[in-house]
């Protein structure tokens, strides 16, 4: 269905071609996932099936694809539309329209099918994705999990042959990405439509796949294989295949039915130790919020949320889009008032300091890293934090060489990718050294090795006596670096408590590793390999 | 009968109706100063609005449109007091402290006597903009100009799309400026400036477009037909030519600024050009459309209705029919029969138009 052949991608004024000499084929009816570090050419290739690359976004395509036949080199994205559906990172950034329905339809009224089949086909789109409760809401008053759902519907309408997805579930909370696979499951086997996604969360999505198109980025050739031999020896793996690879498992499971059918003698071996933790001294209170109710508009986002957090604490914030996680960050800043009750954040009353002081008391990383930057080079955003902060010249540039050694300093920071822009607004805040450090949704669009690395900054800081909060939707970083768990509901907190007792019993919430293991309390791959060097 | 010429089939109504009745309204308090007039026609269209609106969010806008009414009277009121002169009348209600004027502005008074006559007569006229306004503003909430760029004829289809796109971006760099000065704060930065607000605002919005055409391109928009190339730079130019010439003539007859049978002209030649550039332009559109809103019964009903209520005002206009003018400021205004009877039948929406689906509970 798709064939790429010694196809080199090249764009204006790069030096290095973004991707070289790429060959390989999927069939048809399968669903291939792309994967792969950040920056390393995911997007280019799933571009580059439609014709965007090159056709949009300028650059030299060497070497030939063939989409269904048709050869991209004739034929542009537009006249592709009818083989090629495309979904984008950012739902809502592809929206043309401003209802589902209309949406749905768009593609189908530009390629100029008939008014019955258009009925008919979004009428099937809606039931099929179960959208059909949604038909004529507007499009920004859904949720994640429903706008993915529609963009993928809108894209479907026009029954393309193959459908290609720029990491769909990175924003979603893990029901809705389970919604979203669960979707895309059903088209691959009822429909036998071609499926190409480029994926960070290999735990979510790697049991569902046919075949593994691992990019590598740089000088190293693109690779395809099976995802079972594949994850044998890839660097990137999720948990379900680090805990396979620690035990010996063979064949490797990928999913976590498979391996706990395969767990029954490991469950046994570790039935008498426990995961030892290391339970963290606990420090002065940094932030602390006394039935605080937050409302805009005619929405109240948290209603009479008490909490307190101490130095020394990783404390991570979970619920579903909407639960109210970034408004509880945004109010410890000051940048949302308290509508009624209070909060402190590090001793201060937040809206009522300087910013200059505040900056010094707390730290917020906004969900678009890209608002706290202004600079046209990444090497002048730290020279402008050190003198934002006050602090002596160099000290922003030291942080980010190690949060990400590998940063341009001439670069601009909007040509950066997402992993290492977070590392640069990390950076920034951390300049001003904040004994309390707000992460909103950190984790979005990190591979693997970035988080890992986050992780290990994370600690550190809770071990210097800082206080972190991050809000995620990503149990396994949650299981790795938090020591307390709060899951907002409505703008309720419904439940805080150590880790291992909030997140270990929830279905929705449960690592790999927790449901894999269960009832043993083990959360992590780490834990785990503790646990047997100790047994043995 | 079809079921979309039935008056109590739930449906939207196409929003052209809504719009042409709504502009009917706003000709018909174009022609009055008479403040009965003009608060009957207000009520009037207030009725409609609340019998036929949705819950969608643009429903609310005629709210929104009638404290912008408000705004204007008294802008206008606080102007003339501060300006007036006794040209209009000679009560004088109270006296402002004069603030003198170099010789050049000789003329001009600023503060001074302030008549009874001169902020009456400046309530009507600020009240007759106002009421113009909350008709388009009614027009707004029955139909969204979303909807109405979306019946736009084939040929205008890209200049639809454009105005669409603009229509979703405005409010979203409002939202985007405001989360970029929050993020400020973090920085430990008060003041703003151009570098530090506007520049990440218009980067996001750069970045935001990109993404956008991209996704339009990948799901088929421009494909049209093939059609010669200056065959299609001829019937966007008659378009064009044609949109003015309506504009001129819908203008002229508005305001009386040109004589009737010009105004009527240029009117008629608009119509004509822009009818014939469609009609030859449809032919190479290739697109089609979902579920188009259709136009029957109640739409005409909807539109004979604004005609007939504008005919009145406009008819007793010309025929200078006693009330539509005051003959002076403080006399009590009258009620003239014909058009108050006009301007009622523009009521006649509020049964006319088929009620809004209602959600299955």
């Amino acid at each position: 269905m798709i064939e790429f052949d010694r196809v080199t991608v090249t764009y204006d004024g790069a030096k290095e071609p973004a991707l070289r000499d790429v060959s390989f084929t999927v069939p048809e009816g399968e669903l291939a996932l792309v994967i792969g570090r950040t920056g390393s050419g995911k997007s280019t290739l799933l571009r580059a099936i439609n014709g965007l690359v090159p056709h949009f976004t300028g650059g030299t395509l060497a070497g030939r694809v063939l989409v269904g036949g048709r050869d991209t080199r004739e034929y542009r994205p537009r006249d592709l539309a009818d083989v090629v559906g495309m979904v984008g990172q950012d739902p809502m950034a592809g929206f043309v329209t401003d209802t589902v329905e209309d949406e749905l339809a768009y593609s189908m009224e530009s390629l100029g099918v008939a008014p019955d089949v258009m009925r008919r086909r979004v009428e099937e789109t809606l039931d099929l994705l179960g959208l059909a409760d949604v038909r004529d809401r507007a499009l920004t008053s859904l949720s994640g999990g429903q706008r993915q759902r529609t963009a993928i519907g809108a894209a479907l309408t026009s029954h393309p042959a193959v459908l290609v997805l720029d990491e769909p579930t990175s924003a979603l909370d893990p029901q809705a990405a389970e919604e979203v696979l669960a979707a895309l499951q059903r088209l691959v086997h009822d429909l036998g439509v071609t499926v190409v996604l480029a994926e960070h969360r290999l735990e979510r999505v790697i049991q569902y796949a046919d075949r593994v198109i691992e990019v590598p980025g740089g000088a190293a050739a693109v690779s395809t294989g099976l995802p079972a031999e594949r994850m044998v020896t890839a660097p990137v793996a999720p948990p379900v295949v680090e805990l396979g690879r620690l035990a010996g498992w063979s064949p490797l499971p990928l999913s976590v039915r498979d391996a706990r059918r395969a767990a029954v003698s490991l469950r046994s071996r570790l039935d008498s130790t426990l995961p030892s933790r290391v339970v963290a001294p606990l420090g002065e209170e940094l932030a602390q919020c006394k039935d605080l109710v937050v409302s805009y508009g005619s929405v109240t986002a948290l209603r009479g949320v008490s909490l307190s957090i101490r130095a020394g604490e990783v404390v991570a914030l979970m619920g579903r889009n909407g639960a109210g996680k970034s408004t509880l960050l945004n109010t410890l800043v000051g940048i949302l008032p308290a509508g009624s009750g209070t909060a402190f954040a590090a001793g201060v009353d937040p809206r009522r300091t300087k910013p200059s002081r505040l900056v010094k008391a707390v730290g917020l990383v906004p969900q678009e890293p890209a608002d706290l930057l202004y600079a046209a080079s990444v090497a002048d955003e730290c020279a402008s934090a050190d003198s934002d902060f006050n602090v002596p010249a160099g000290s922003c540039r030291a942080l980010l060489e190690r949060l990400a050694p590998d940063v341009a300093l001439d670069l601009h920071p909007r040509d950066l990718s997402e992993g290492q822009r977070l590392c640069l607004a990390l950076a920034v805040v951390l300049c001003g050294a904040p004994p309390l450090l707000l992460l909103d949704e950190p984790t979005r669009g990190l591979d693997y090795g970035a988080k890992r690395r986050l992780v290990a900054i994370l600690r550190e800081l809770a071990a210097a006596g800082h206080a972190v909060v991050l809000s995620t939707h990503d149990v396994e970083m949650v299981a790795e670096v938090a020591t307390r768990v709060m899951v907002l509901a409505e703008g309720e907190l419904v439940s805080d408590g150590e880790t291992a007792e909030v997140i270990a019993g929830s279905p929705a919430f449960a690592p790999q590793v927790a449901k894999i293991l269960a009832p043993l309390p083990f959360l992590t791959v780490g834990e785990v390999a503790d646990a047997l060097d100790r047994a043995s | 009968m079809r079921a979309v010429n039935h008056l109590t089939l739930p449906r939207a109504l196409h929003p052209g109706a809504w719009w042409l009745w709504a502009l009917c309204m706003a000709v018909a308090a174009s022609r009055t100063r008479n403040p009965v007039l003009l608060v009957l026609i207000l009520a009037v269209t207030g009725f409609v609005v609340s019998a036929r609106r949705s819950d969608a969010p643009w429903a609310h806008s005629f709210t929104a449109f009638l404290k912008l009414g408000l705004l204007v009277i008294g802008i206008r009121v606080v102007l003339q007091a501060l300006l007036s002169t006794r040209a209009q009348g000679n009560t004088v209600l109270f006296t402002l402290p004069q603030i003198p004027l170099p010789d050049w502005a000789a003329g001009v008074k600023l503060g001074g006597e302030v008549t009874a006559e001169a902020l009456v007569t400046a309530l009507y006229d600020g009240g007759q903009l106002a009421v113009m306004l909350c008709c388009v503003g009614a027009a707004n909430a029955l139909a969204s100009p979303r909807r109405l760029l979306k019946s736009l004829p084939g040929a205008l289809y890209e200049m639809g799309v454009a105005c669409v796109v603009a229509l979703t971006f405005a409010p979203q760099l409002v939202t985007d400026g405001r989360r970029i000065r929050a993020a400020r704060r973090l920085r430990g930065r008060t003041r703003a400036s151009f570098r530090t607000t506007a520049m990440p605002v218009l980067e996001g919005a750069l970045d935001r477009s990109v993404e956008l055409a991209a996704a339009m391109d990948s799901r088929g928009y421009g494909r049209t037909a093939q059609a010669p190339r200056a065959q299609r730079r001829l019937t966007a130019l008659c378009v064009l030519l044609g949109l003015l010439g309506i504009l001129l003539g819908v203008y002229a007859l508005l305001t009386d600024s040109m004589a009737f049978p010009l105004a009527a002209g240029a009117l008629a030649v608009g119509v004509l050009l822009a009818v014939g550039a469609m009609a030859v332009g449809r032919q190479r559109v290739a697109r089609t459309r979902y579920r188009p809103d259709p136009w029957a019964l109640p739409e005409w009903l909807v539109v004979a209705a604004g005609v007939v209520a504008a005919g009145a005002m406009v008819a007793a206009a010309v025929r200078g029919v006693h009330g539509l003018l005051l003959d002076g400021p403080l006399v009590v205004p009258p009620v003239p029969p014909l058009p108050v009877v006009g301007v009622l039948i523009g009521l006649v929406p509020a049964l006319a138009a088929p009620p809004l689906k209602k959600a299955a509970a």
